[in-house]
């Protein structure tokens, strides 16, 4: 075995009085991809956080190259040859590429000899892993997996070493994931080490050399990737079996719910984000729209709960037009049975700083069972939250907790309760289990399948792939606003992912 | 996981760090004692007796803490609609005429208890007119709520200057104010009641309006937590997507709360000028709008933090008075000065002790921190 890049040694973390990382030993072998996988809140971010210095580990010792070493902030990290690419970019959107590169590794105040010196450095990195990039273009016009690249010349530029990914995939097409893992083995067969932290399995399996699986704040498991299996991986993740693919039955799909007819939405700066979409909704049946993020579902789903206007087009809800272009009012769509579970549930489906209960009942608070007179009905409220938290089993059980303190999994759990207990006829969902664990996954794709078969018309828009094959009855996908295709659940990834991508265009418009 | 400080408990939140911060903000003011040559620690005896040492001195601080818990409220009833209203200055300026036109026409007809609701109202009304303005050009044309509330100040204070040196001025006056109210206009005083304690007042301007200004907060209280229209204005404050997702309107929710902001923003007028002055004189404010900024925040915008804010706001008021009358060398200037210290350290740098007492606490009892967090961590 190749000598350790990395090694971390009984590594011990608590915030207050929770303990994120217990005991962590980890070992990375130099010019190996390592793929880190557990739960959210299993202690995965925090671990990489403590290698990069974003926070110190109680105890514990980390060694790099065999040495002992401090790492107290990020500047260590990268003295020591640790780059990370972030899940969330780290990039400055009107920035060049060029501009992005140096920030933090200027020398010079008028940045000339810097930038030149960035332009023949980055020629040689493009040249040396095949990723290329216009140095001068500006990042918010590049695509998501173009900007991800910027990121990892930035690790590089500044000689790193050591590469942590985190979570690298969640935003790029399958055919942007597949470049980015033959830019990652190019660099792993140049002496690279890469630590990759996901919660997609078939990534791991894909690419990584070693694994590592976490949970709950410890190291449960290491194992070569050849010698293990999904199903392996999954259950030490949760520490139960899991069902990796929901089952259902045969769908039976009834009257039309919801009809989109013509539709076309524009963005804040009067760029079209939707453009001439139709589909139906019927009863008893999800539809999935795929596609990478940002070619229109969020604008769709936004002007079908009426919360972005349209331009044009007709939606109608149980054979009534919704006022699309006038003052379409999400609390009236409520009113209709239109249920919404939207995309951004830390700011448009919550109120993080509310108790769980006010969450409970945010966009049903008209609803007469929740006020009296001009006053909130507390104790109504708090039975009712108390409710939901039983059969949505959403821990902690207490509704007085603030919202920010559940897990993402409990979180959209809230939503998901709030907006079905109202017994909707159509319910929209934007990336259902996004950022969400596998537990929890498992819980929801059964409550949607569950509202199917209660024979209401189900629409889910999703960036997984997988997710939108096991659920759907049908699948639409998305390219630039438009409505590219439609397959039916048989559909291989590789012909939904090309569609995704563009290609096919043509044939797939029809 | 994002926050590497854990939640303090209660007690420590809105207790230890105001303690802590009001602390600091004296030490400092004490250095600021010493420059000028004088006794900080005498200093400081002189402060607190002025401002509770007698019946007087009590009477006089609660009068100045009605004025602000007024405009804390009123800030406070912004801020939870994330609006930063700065126009209480002029809120309060603008109610003053309100009151001026009702007291003017009617002080010499009706008695105190029929003229002060209607005083009220009036009050209230002028105040939430001069609110609705810049909420309506926020919420319809996008101007900031910061930058109009700030010149509405100044529109409002011209606009008395013209009125007091004109049309309200009795004739031949050659002072800026309107004429005395008579009668009805003149509001009962609670004196009584901390002469019911044994102290003795000789005459301080404390009346019925610290009553009204308790029963506001109570309702604003009522108002933010246990309304529907609170709790419309706090999903807005919180986050204006959620509240689009929710159905909440935009131009409802900021109208609404700026007119109620306002509206509390005018009834501090009904202190100074039926419970002291008996007149409406130019500058009457006089800065108490931009106090309730500083007590509002003090106060974390909890009505109970604001009213006891506003009760130190007052002795401040009163004690550095007593301060400058018996200390020549610390003139009204540098009282300003240890005011302005007080709403620095415990406003706007609020939060500077705040990681510090969060580490030391997690170190002491990782139990009464954060204990909420790891039950939310598995799913």
């Amino acid at each position: 075995m190749a000598q350790a890049a990395i090694e971390l040694i009984g590594i011990n973390k608590s915030f207050g009085a929770v303990r994120a990382n217990r005991d962590i030993n980890l070992e990375v072998a130099r010019g190996t991809i390592h793929g880190i996988v557990g739960e959210n809140g299993a202690g995965k971010s925090t671990l990489m956080s403590i290698l990069y210095g974003f926070y110190q580990a109680d105890s514990g010792e980390i060694r790099v190259g065999g040495k002992p070493v401090a790492i107290n902030t990020s500047n260590d990290a990268i003295a020591l040859g640790i780059g990370m690419v972030h899940q969330h970019f780290m990039l400055v959107d009107n920035f060049t590429v060029l501009e992005n590169v140096i920030l933090g590794a200027e020398n010079d105040p008028l940045l000339k000899s810097s930038i030149a010196k960035a332009r023949s450095e980055l020629d040689r990195l493009e040249r040396e892993y095949g990723l290329e990039v216009d140095p001068d273009a500006v990042i918010e016009e590049l695509p998501v997996g173009l900007q991800q690249r910027v990121e990892i010349l930035k690790a590089l530029y500044r000689g790193a070493e050591i590469l942590i990914l985190d979570e690298p995939t969640g935003v790029l097409t399958p055919a942007e994931a597949d470049h980015l893992f033959r830019i990652l083995k190019q660099l792993k067969d140049q002496g690279k080490t890469i630590v990759l932290i996901t919660h997609k399995l078939r990534e791991i399996m894909a690419i990584t050399d070693t694994v590592s699986v976490m949970r709950q704040g410890t190291m449960v498991a290491t194992r070569v990737t050849k010698q293990t299996t999904v199903g392996e991986l999954a259950e030490l993740m949760v520490g139960r079996r899991v069902l990796l693919r929901v089952e259902k039955g045969q769908s039976e799909a009834g009257a039309i719910k919801l009809s989109v007819k013509n539709l076309t939405v524009k963005d804040s700066r009067g760029v079209t984000m939707v453009d001439n979409v139709s589909f139906d909704v019927r009863g008893g049946e999800i539809v999935g729209i795929a596609g990478v993020a940002g070619n229109g579902q969020s604008e769709l789903l936004e002007a079908i709960s009426g919360i972005r206007h349209a331009v044009s087009g007709e939606v109608m809800l149980d054979g009534k037009p919704i006022d699309l272009t006038g003052k379409a009012d999400p609390g009236e769509l409520r009113d209709r049975g239109l249920a919404h579970v939207p995309e951004d549930r830390h700011h448009v489906g919550l109120v993080l700083a509310f108790e769980e209960n006010e969450n409970s009942i945010l966009g049903y608070h008209d609803d007469e069972r929740y006020l009296k007179g001009l006053f909130l009905n507390v104790d109504a409220i708090m039975a009712d939250a108390k409710d939901k938290i039983e059969k949505y089993d959403i821990r902690p059980g207490n509704p007085r907790l603030k919202t920010a303190n559940f897990s993402g999994g409990n979180q959209q759990k809230i939503v998901l309760a709030r907006e079905m207990e109202q017994d909707p006829g159509v319910l929209i969902v934007g990336q259902p289990t996004r950022g969400v664990d596998v537990g929890a996954i498992e819980f929801i794709h059964k409550r949607l399948i569950a509202m199917r078969d209660q024979g209401k018309a189900v629409l889910v828009v999703s960036v997984e792939l997988d997710e939108i094959r096991s659920l759907s009855d049908r699948i639409l996908v998305m390219f630039a606003g438009r409505v590219v295709g439609e397959r039916g659940p048989e559909a291989t990834e590789g012909e939904l992912g090309l569609l995704m991508a563009g290609v096919e265009h043509q044939e797939a418009a029809e | 996981m994002s926050t590497p400080y854990a939640k303090l408990p209660a007690w420590a939140d809105y207790g230890l760090i105001p303690l802590i911060n009001l602390s600091v903000a004296f030490i400092v003011a004490g250095l600021v004692v010493v420059l000028v040559g004088e006794n900080p620690f005498r200093a400081a005896v002189i402060l607190v007796e002025g401002a509770f040492g007698k019946g007087t001195g009590i009477a006089f601080t609660l009068f100045y803490a009605t004025t602000f818990i007024f405009t804390g409220l009123s800030v406070a009833v912004a801020a939870h609609c994330s609006l930063f209203n700065i126009g209480t200055e002029g809120q309060a300026y603008i109610g003053g005429l309100g009151i001026a036109l009702v007291c003017l026409s009617l002080d010499s007809t009706l008695p105190w208890w029929l003229l002060f609701p209607l005083a009220i109202v009036a009050s209230a009304a002028f105040g939430a007119l001069w609110g609705f303005i810049p909420a309506y050009l926020q919420a319809k044309r996008g101007s900031h709520i910061v930058i109009t509330t700030i010149m509405f100040n100044f529109i409002a204070a011209s606009t008395m200057v013209y009125l007091l040196v004109g049309l309200l001025k009795p004739a031949g006056s050659q002072a800026p104010q309107t004429r005395n109210f008579v009668g009805g206009a003149e509001l009962p005083k609670l004196n009584w009641v901390i002469e019911l304690f044994g102290a003795k007042i000789r005459s301080a301007p404390l009346n019925i309006c610290f009553l009204l200004a308790l029963v506001m907060a109570f309702l604003v209280w009522l108002l933010i937590w246990r309304t529907k229209l609170g709790y419309e204005m706090r999903t807005y404050g919180h986050s204006p997507k959620a509240a689009r997702y929710a159905g909440i309107s935009e131009t409802r929710i900021v109208l609404t709360a700026m007119m109620i902001s306002g509206a509390l923003a005018g009834m501090m007028a009904l202190n100074p000028v039926m419970g002291d002055q008996h007149n409406v004189a130019i500058d009457f404010v006089s800065g108490a709008g931009y106090v309730g900024i500083a007590v509002a925040l003090m106060g974390r915008l909890h009505p109970v933090g604001i009213v006891l804010a506003a009760i130190l706001f007052g002795m401040l008021y009163q004690g550095g008075a007593e301060l400058s009358f018996e200390m020549p060398s610390i003139t009204r200037d540098m009282i300003v000065i240890i005011q302005g210290l007080v709403i620095l350290f415990a406003g706007a740098l609020e939060h500077m002790f705040r990681p510090y007492i969060q580490a030391i606490f997690a170190s002491f009892s990782p139990k009464s921190v954060g204990m909420e967090a790891i039950k939310g961590k598995g799913a």
